[in-house]
């Protein structure tokens, strides 16, 4: 893909993204019920869980490419990798303190450590982070792709065991929406979530595209900067 | 405003403060290409005009 169609792809994702949390967060304030046990905090719902499944898409996504990097070779899906890394750590942030101020209002805690959900996700957003002192304590080639892609690829593992973990929890306080028999909710309050999800991910997918395009400039530039020295 | 709207308008805020950053992030990250651009155009006229005297 082109620098100028990947960019007008960033564009387009970005303002779709708008509209559509625009909608979303305006159907979560005003149209979509409140919950009965929680009140209106538990509209906290409709920006914590899109954001956290952003970041679990993210990470999957960089372990795909991380799996295309080292099955067929090629420097692209080193970088590809690598940016939605960076994109799964930055809306893994965003989980952990949507999350934590849900917690606060609904549990008195900024932070629970018996919660499973919780430390799993902790434990896959620190994994994640640690990535990037991986990436950089290696000099740039096909080794240090090679090396992050084998660690992207590992870290995916976690991401069926953190999804999982209240499913598996006993005596758990992290609400379960998601069931087998479908979700939890009533439809007005599952459109809602819907059009906040795909707001989050093609969001996501802008700034991935975005983030990518930069990526992607620096590295000529400093091939630039190489030839001209 | 009860606490539970206090709360709410926090992370939605969250939301939008990290747009925010990322989009000044982006706007510094322009910036320090324009400049470095500038800076390797001006290397490749020095070149292309060879030396003088």
């Amino acid at each position: 893909m082109s620098t100028s169609l990947r960019n007008n792809g960033a564009a387009l994702l970005s303002l779709v993204a708008a509209a559509l949390l625009v909608a979303g967060l305006a159907l979560a304030i005003f149209w979509a019920p409140e919950d009965a046990d929680q009140g209106i905090s538990q509209k906290i719902f409709y920006v914590h869980v899109p954001i956290a499944l952003t970041a679990y898409a993210a990470f999957f996504w960089a372990a795909w490419k991380a799996l295309r990097l080292l099955w067929k070779g090629g420097e692209r899906y080193d970088l590809e990798s690598y940016t939605a890394v960076h994109m799964g750590v930055i809306f893994g942030v965003l989980t952990l303190i949507t999350g934590s101020i849900w917690a606060k209002i609904s549990w008195g805690h900024w932070w629970v450590w018996s919660e499973r959900q919780l430390t799993l996700f902790l434990i896959l957003f620190l994994f994640y982070s640690a990535y990037f002192m991986l990436r950089y304590s290696t000099d740039p080639g096909p080794r240090r792709a090679r090396t992050s892609a084998v660690y992207a690829l590992f870290g995916v593992v976690l991401i069926p065991v953190s999804f999982m973990a209240i499913r598996l929890a006993e005596g758990l306080i992290h609400p379960v929406v998601f069931k087998r028999d479908g979700p939890d909710m009533d439809g007005t309050m599952f459109l809602t979530f819907c059009v906040c999800f795909l707001g989050m991910l093609t969001l996501a997918g802008g700034l991935y595209l975005l983030e990518l395009s930069g990526k992607r400039v620096d590295a000529s530039l400093r091939e630039l900067r190489e030839r001209l020295a | 405003m009860s606490s539970g709207e206090k709360y709410l308008w926090a992370a939605y805020l969250v939301l939008f403060a990290a747009v925010l950053l990322y989009v000044v992030l982006i706007a510094l990250k322009v910036g320090r290409i324009e400049r470095e651009l500038a800076d390797l155009a001006r290397i490749a006229r020095e070149r292309a005009e060879g030396p003088r005297g």
